[in-house]
């Protein structure tokens, strides 16, 4: 029988594949997302129940058409920004707390390779939001009009800009300043980025303004391909990009790992 | 991200084939107005056991912590397995055991031990590891729910998971019970039996002695004294025994050869040093009968790397 004192240890140094530590760092984030309930609370249940709350019941003067066709796109843009921002800046902000993202530099993860199982991770929890919440769109009839295809850049280029933003926060704040911050932007995003009420309900000249947060890009950018039937969001990709670039020039800079 | 930019000097033409585990000469490290290390040069050999031996706040976590790679030096140069601590090459070969934390509260002790091996090219089974540390019923213990002793050693098992060259451990025995004590001290024999090189830190005297090939103390960020656990305790040997406190250990020197002491510390423990031989004992006994003392526990044995550790960083609290 093997006992410690007889174990086997004999040196054998070596870093697996590139692919393969991303992947097993990525299912550990996954199952990490899925298993906090308070994680669930924001990405999948407030986005479900607004969905339904504000498809059928008259909260909001949308002007014409079905008000889920108003609603489903503004609800993916909030599932977005509930992942990629929210949930990614408050995990993360305690994996820095808690010293893992400090052990985890002392394994042959890389740096880059930990960002990309985190993006991975967030993707995936993306995609099952979006058929979640298609799905129940659809149920409560959504007919979107469009090229539902132009909707993936934007969604993208959304988790990029959120990220960076969620990173930002998480690298620099401390971990309980990251949880309340994450969550007030998250409020506050969400009451004036255009996900449930029109940004045209506001005065002009905040209008402009409120036009260029990240969330009203992606909001604005999905109804243009989703409901109105409109092709190329050239306007929405530009601000998002902008945004993306600069939260994550700007996290890469601040970044603290413990 | 912050690149991983590197201060230090480097050392051209070294391979790192045979160079030692760790090699560190004239280390400063400072924090704002406080030097943690203050010009440490040391050097821990291949396939042996170094421990650091130090107070608390004598600069060893900051020492072992540069060589890990996590804190950069302010003065001097480290070199690790040849390399320097920055560079990637050496993390597949280096296992660390920080001194607390690391791992996600929510994550399950198994499956977390199962994602740390992924990352290694020839692992050893989790599974194994888990059942050698008494943690097999925990697999699926989220890391918060574990005993503070569970959690050292699933932090030690991620440290030599993947079967490192370099074993850095600090602190691997702060609070444990018995139990995993020797667990951790078996893991590190077997670590040495197999040739991994460790380097330890800690404050406990007899984990030192056990476990190390070399000791090496330090103080206000120096080295004070290093050798093997025996050159350090010395040949000097004591004459110990107890005894009903507040004997006249005036009365008991002059019937001593010329050059003895004697001292009691605590009360009724005496200690006799000087020329300890079996002229020594006969008197001290003869002494005792015509007091009408009976001893107890009397034996003769070497300084304990305590007394020598007490003596070279003093007795204040700090």
């Amino acid at each position: 029988m093997t006992t410690i004192a007889t174990l086997d240890l004999t040196p054998r140094p070596g870093a697996a594949p590139l692919h393969r530590m991303v992947l097993a760092q990525a299912g550990a984030e996954i199952r990490a997302m899925l298993r906090n309930g308070e994680q669930l609370l924001l990405t999948m249940i407030i986005p479900i129940l607004l969905l339904v709350g504000f498809s059928t019941a008259p909260l909001v003067d949308v002007g014409d058409g079905a008000r889920v066709d108003f609603v489903a796109p503004g609800i993916l843009a909030l599932a977005v920004m509930s992942t990629a921002f929210t949930g990614q800046a408050i995990a993360t902000g305690f994996e820095r707390r808690y010293g893992v993202l400090k052990r985890l530099g002392a394994t042959p993860l890389s740096r880059a390779g930990l960002l990309l199982a985190k993006t991975l991770a967030v993707v995936a929890v993306e995609a099952l939001q979006v058929v979640v919440i298609v799905a129940v769109a659809l149920a409560l009839g959504w007919s979107p009009h469009g090229d539902p295809l132009w909707a993936v850049p934007l969604l993208l280029l959304g988790t990029a800009a959120f990220s960076g933003l969620g990173l930002l926060m998480a690298g620099t704040l401390r971990a309980e300043a990251t949880l309340a911050g994450a969550n007030l932007v998250y409020l506050v995003l969400l009451g004036l980025g255009g996900v449930l009420f029109p940004l045209d309900r506001f005065p002009a000249g905040v209008q402009h303004v409120l036009g260029l947060l990240p969330i009203s890009a992606l909001t604005s950018g999905l109804r243009t391909v989703l409901s109105a039937g409109g092709g190329f969001p050239g306007g929405a990709l530009l601000v998002l990009l902008c945004w993306t670039v600069a939260a994550l020039a700007l996290a890469a800079r601040t970044f603290r790992w413990e | 991200m912050p690149g991983v930019d590197s201060t230090f000097e480097s050392t051209p033409g070294s391979t790192g084939g045979a160079a030692p585990a760790v090699e560190i000469d004239g280390l400063v490290k400072r924090y704002g107005s406080t030097t943690a290390v203050d010009g440490l040069t040391l050097t821990c050999a291949r396939g042996a056991v170094t421990a650091i031996l130090g107070p608390n706040g004598a600069g060893k976590t900051s020492t072992i912590e540069i060589c890990e790679g996590f804190r950069r030096p302010d003065g001097g140069t480290v070199r690790v397995l040849g390399l320097d601590p920055a560079d990637a090459a050496l993390r597949p070969r280096l296992g660390i055991m920080p001194q607390t934390g690391g791992v996600p509260p929510a994550a399950r002790a198994g499956e977390w031990l199962r994602v740390v091996s992924r990352f290694y090219a020839h692992p050893l089974d989790p599974g194994t590891l888990l059942g050698l540390l008494g943690l097999a019923d925990h697999a699926r213990t989220p890391y918060r729910r574990l005993s503070g002793g569970q959690q050292q050693r699933l932090s030690l098992a991620a440290a030599v998971i993947g079967r490192p060259e370099l074993v850095f451990l600090d602190e691997p025995t702060a609070g444990l019970d018995p139990q995993a004590r020797h667990a951790c001290w078996d893991l590190v024999a077997a670590l040495r039996a197999s040739g991994v090189s460790v380097v330890l830190t800690t404050h406990q005297m007899d984990e030192a002695e056990k476990l190390s090939d070399h000791i090496v103390v330090i103080d206000h960020g120096r080295v004070v004294a290093e050798g093997t656990p025996e050159s350090l305790t010395g040949a000097e040997r004591q004459l110990r025994f107890r005894a009903r406190p507040g004997l006249d250990l005036e009365e008991l020197l002059a019937a001593l050869p010329p050059g003895s002491a004697a001292k009691e510390s605590p009360s009724g423990h005496y200690i006799i040093e000087g020329q300890v031989g079996p002229q020594l004992l006969a008197t001290v006994t003869a002494w005792c009968a015509t007091e009408g003392v009976t001893t107890e526990d009397l034996r003769i044995e070497r300084r304990t790397l305590e007394d020598v550790f007490l003596e070279l960083t003093g007795r204040e609290l700090r």
